[in-house]
């Protein structure tokens, strides 16, 4: 430092005008896009766990008969409304692993219930890899395996059974496989929708344009559960569940795409104002190539965070339209068909397990939300 | 004499990185001006606005002291709470945005928003506020103050819009004013007239300004204290006249020596003979259709009218103009971007003597090859380069599209491409925006080149970069027009930029060229009312030629307002009529 007379300062430190002009100025950002994303992401811790917790849902369905103890419809008629039961590892002081106390029903006359007396004595010793009744796995093997089965002469419901005895937790497991891909399946379809049509009122603008945005509209303005509803109302009740099913996802498709196109326009509208575009039109590009090299590119990211934040809502569409007994029917199991048992207000009183299927869609449309806040925060990696 | 406000050994960083600002320390007195000077990434910014305290919330404030002896005794404002420092802000130490456009409340009338500071602070009632606020209004330059009072934000320019911000911010008559880039986002004659207002404000009402800026001319019209920065430290600091005059630091040199100015001319260039032209556009005008509203008809806006522009051959010809002045629209019809009104011809020669193409109305297997032989170079290098596409696939994709040559080729020519721009091949693999703004416009130059053109046409290319990195792009555009035999048609609203790399000049107002000469003869004998008030209004790095306001304000105002000669009233536009040597000037004669 030397401050000379009169307020002058001049650095003293030796000073080189070095730079090369090829070292990148911002090494952080010296990354493919997913990259920084994913840098940016991992910051949200509750996103995080949301999404890791999401994955490992999706990955258990395929083998969801291997983890539940029962099928969905294996019927124990000597456990009805039986409540949750709980696996022990210490019976009076020793240690002997997982094992339950039998449960033995009795009708209480008086109050027109049943009731369940623990018979702890008697530590019956859960069997694991044990043969059970037999399922699919992965929809195509047979098998009879199951990860843990109820000893002989007992039950084993963790989260209870509802009235015609069969196990809520195998049915939550299995109801997961529809439940789960009711919303993806849904999603295709919204996407698929929305970005045509998205696409086509961005790019082209002027009538389409107009157009698209009347009908778009009209779809929104009309009531969405009685058309849910009169939809429903259509599917013939001689098909089978798998083809409700796939009705069912693709009328909340149908119903959700004129959202997701408005959001894809809007984003072709700002896009097509950035100097990439223009300079790629003015290349000679065809509006196809701007459209797949540039404009998709870049806002695919944006596309799969309102996609995540609008799958609880088909969720919570098939769970609203089963629950109505319109949507998906017995005996194919989802989380609405299962809540559809827990209408009657008295039962939830006497046996509350049978509103059990509540927690995993709370959970589920929970974690969505947050996985699609925290990817819709991290979109622009670049900004710091 | 205590200084007013005394920033000593300031340091900030974010996170656990490096500090951005190292031990800054410099101090203003009562009724000065400080300029802090730099680039990007200097640091300027967060040291002034630690001031009030409005930093972004990563950044810590890691040692320092900021005294500022305005109140009733010096306080640290470092330390202050903050109720304390609300106190502060608006009060005694105001703040003047860059943005004009962002910085005013879209949703609230000027006057509420103005009059705010004064309720906030004065505890005044309604109709003194307003009295009050009025009365800046007037100051700042508004005619109608009571319009101004019930406007909204959008219904001004950009300059008013400044000027409203100033009023805000000088209505509670604070005793330091910090104004961050204040002019930057003007046109040139704007920002000499909003510089003037400061200056005479400041003059009355005595306080002292804190001017952030990169503009070495802004900073001999206004300073009084000069303080460089560069990569968070200060280079040098002390009296304007001490270190424009003599500048001691490599640094502050360097600054110096990219500073573009307007030339003093000796003597006017001669005519050249426009003969082998590469791109002529003759008669064209172009209106836009606003969208109809409602039942009533749509109006039209006229964006350009009446003009005629001749590209020579391996030259630079350069259209000036402040913002909505045409030419970007003629950029855009030069490459068949935007079709003009019927009647007027755009046509480019791809080799001399060979028939013309007519850009106006071109077939697709035309336009493709039209292509090959004009592209463009674009103003904001953050915008121009796909934030998805590594720098090779950017740079092959115009060989992909006109499917030339094979894949290994195209990287062959994408790598020269870079070495042609001054940049090492090895870029290719990464991402744009890993590089910096100089950087990437060297690579969208590059990107523009990769077709071999034979005319480019640059929108601003240096506008949005920093004085030192725009003379060297500027230089390289030089290099490669000569190397490549290239003919440039460059848009700008700089002269000073225009007079070191053009051949021609054309300066355009309100959609109409004004006047057209070569910079030489331009420099040396300006004609028209708007091309002196543009030269006069250019900040030149040198206290002895400060801006020339009245010149300005002759040139600049409404085209309806200047001289009986050059006046343009109600569409009615004078010829453009040759006064000599090429020099073209629409007056009448």
């Amino acid at each position: 430092m030397s401050t000379q007379p009169s307020n002058r300062f001049v650095d003293t430190e030796p000073w080189v005008d070095t730079s090369d002009i090829s070292a990148p100025e911002r090494k952080e950002f010296d990354a493919p896009a997913w990259l920084l994303m994913w840098r940016s992401f991992r910051r949200h811790k509750l996103a995080l766990i949301s999404g890791i917790f999401l994955l490992c849902a999706y990955l258990i369905l395929p083998i969801a008969g291997f983890i539940a103890p029962y099928t969905p419809n294996e019927r124990k008629p000597e456990y009805l409304y039986a409540p949750p039961q709980s696996i022990n590892l210490w019976h009076e002081g020793a240690f002997i692993g997982p094992f339950v106390y039998p449960i033995t029903a009795q009708a209480d006359l008086e109050n027109y219930r049943w009731t369940y007396t623990t018979d702890e004595t008697q530590p019956l010793p859960l069997k694991l890899f044990c043969e059970g009744q037999s399922y699919k796995l992965f929809g195509l093997i047979p098998s009879d395996t199951h990860l843990f089965c109820p000893p002989d002469g007992a039950s084993l419901f963790l989260w209870g059974s509802d009235r015609l005895g069969r196990d809520v937790f195998s049915r939550i497991l299995y109801g997961a496989q529809l439940s789960l891909t009711v919303g993806l399946i849904g999603i295709s379809v919204s996407f698929a929708l929305g970005i045509t049509f998205g696409a086509m009122a961005g790019y082209f603008g002027g009538k389409t344009d107009w157009i698209l945005n009347r009908i778009i509209e009209i779809l929104r303005s009309l009531p969405e559960l009685p058309l849910w509803l009169a939809l429903s109302a259509a599917v013939p009740s001689s098909w089978g569940p798998v083809a409700v099913f796939f009705i069912i996802s693709i009328i909340l498709g149908i119903l959700d795409w004129p959202g997701l196109a408005r959001s894809v326009r809007a984003k072709f509208l700002s896009l097509r104002e950035e100097e990439y575009v223009k300079a790629a039109e003015m290349m000679g590009a065809k509006p196809g190539r701007v459209i797949r090299r540039h404009l998709l590119p870049n806002f695919m990211s944006h596309l799969i965070a309102s996609a995540t934040l609008s799958i609880p809502a088909m969720i919570l569409g098939e769970t609203a339209l089963s629950y109505l007994g319109l949507g998906l029917r017995a005996p194919a199991v989802s989380w609405g068909v299962m809540l559809n048992d827990a209408q009657n207000l008295a039962s939830i009183e006497i046996y509350w397990w049978t509103a059990i299927p509540m927690l995993p869609i709370i959970v589920v449309v929970l974690a969505f939300n947050f996985l699609g806040d925290g990817l819709r925060a991290s979109l622009d990696p670049y900004k710091s | 004499m205590t200084p007013l406000l005394e920033v000593d050994g300031l340091t900030i960083g974010f996170g656990k990185a490096d500090p951005v600002v190292r031990d800054v320390s410099f101090s203003i007195r009562a009724g000065e001006t400080l300029a802090l000077v730099g680039e990007s990434g200097s640091g300027k910014t967060l040291t002034c606005r630690s001031v009030l305290r409005i930093l972004p919330e990563a950044a810590q404030i890691r040692s320092g002291r900021i005294v500022f002896a305005g109140g009733d005794a010096p306080v640290d404002m470092l330390r202050l709470r903050e109720p304390e420092m609300r106190q502060i802000r608006g009060d005694r130490i105001s703040m003047i945005f860059q943005e004009p456009m962002r910085s005013l409340s879209p949703l609230h009338r000027l006057g509420n928003q103005v009059a705010e500071v004064l309720r906030l602070h004065r505890s005044m009632s309604r109709s003194e506020a307003k009295r009050t606020v009025l009365q800046k209004f007037e100051r700042v330059g508004f005619t109608e103050p009571e319009r101004i009072w019930r406007s909204y934000p959008f219904e001004l320019s950009g300059g008013m819009r400044q000027r409203a911000m100033i009023a805000m911010a000088m209505v509670a008559k604070p005793t330091l004013l910090i104004a961050d880039e204040p002019t930057t986002a003007l046109d040139v004659t704007t920002q000499a007239q909003v510089l003037g207002l400061i200056k005479t404000l400041q003059a009355e009402t005595g306080m002292a300004v804190i001017l952030v800026t990169h503009d070495l001319g802004v900073v001999a019209n206004m300073a009084e204290q000069v303080v460089v920065m560069s990569g968070g430290r200060v280079m040098e600091s002390g009296s304007a006249p001490e270190v424009l005059g003599h500048p001691e630091h490599g640094y502050t040199r360097k600054l110096f020596a990219a500073a573009t100015m307007i030339p003093e001319v000796a003597a006017p260039a001669r005519e050249v003979p426009h003969k082998d032209l590469i791109l002529e556009m003759r008669g064209v005008d172009k209106t836009f259709a606003l969208r109809a509203r409602g039942w009533r008809k749509p109006t039209t806006v006229t964006a350009c009218k009446d003009v005629n522009l001749e590209v020579v051959r391996g030259k630079t010809i350069a259209v000036v103009g402040e913002s909505g002045s045409g030419k970007t629209t003629c950029a855009r019809m030069a490459l068949g971007a935007v079709l003009p009104d019927p009647g007027g011809a755009v046509l480019f020669y791809s080799e001399p003597g060979a028939p013309p193409l007519p850009v106006h109305s071109m077939s697709a297997s035309q336009r493709s090859a039209f292509q090959r032989q004009a592209q463009m170079v674009f103003q904001d290098p953050y915008s121009s380069l796909s934030p998805r596409m590594r720098i090779g696939a950017a740079l092959t994709e115009p060989l992909e599209i006109h499917g030339i040559g094979s894949r290994a080729e195209w990287r062959d020519k994408a790598a020269a491409m870079l070495k042609l721009v001054g940049l090492n091949p090895d870029m290719m693999t990464r991402y744009p925006h890993a590089f910096s703004g100089g950087q990437r416009q060297r690579l969208s130059i590059a990107r523009a080149l990769t077709l071999d053109p034979k005319l480019l046409i640059c929108d601003e290319p240096t506008s949005a970069l920093d004085v030192s990195v725009q003379e060297q792009i500027l230089r390289l555009l030089e290099e490669i027009r000569d190397r490549a035999s290239l003919s440039y048609l460059f848009i700008s609203h700089d002269l000073a930029v225009v007079a070191r790399i053009a051949d021609e000049v054309i300066v355009m107002r309100a959609g109409v060229i004004v006047e057209q000469a070569p910079p030489e003869t331009l420099f040396y004998d300006p004609r028209h009312p708007y091309t002196k008030a543009l030269i006069a209004a250019q900040p030149e790095p040198d206290i002895a030629r400060p801006i020339d306001l009245e010149l300005v304000a002759k040139g600049a105002g409404a085209p309806s307002t200047w001289p009986e000669m050059f006046r343009i009233d109600g569409g009615v536009a004078p010829a453009l009529q040759n006064v000599g040597d090429g020099h073209m000037v629409r007056c009448h004669v």
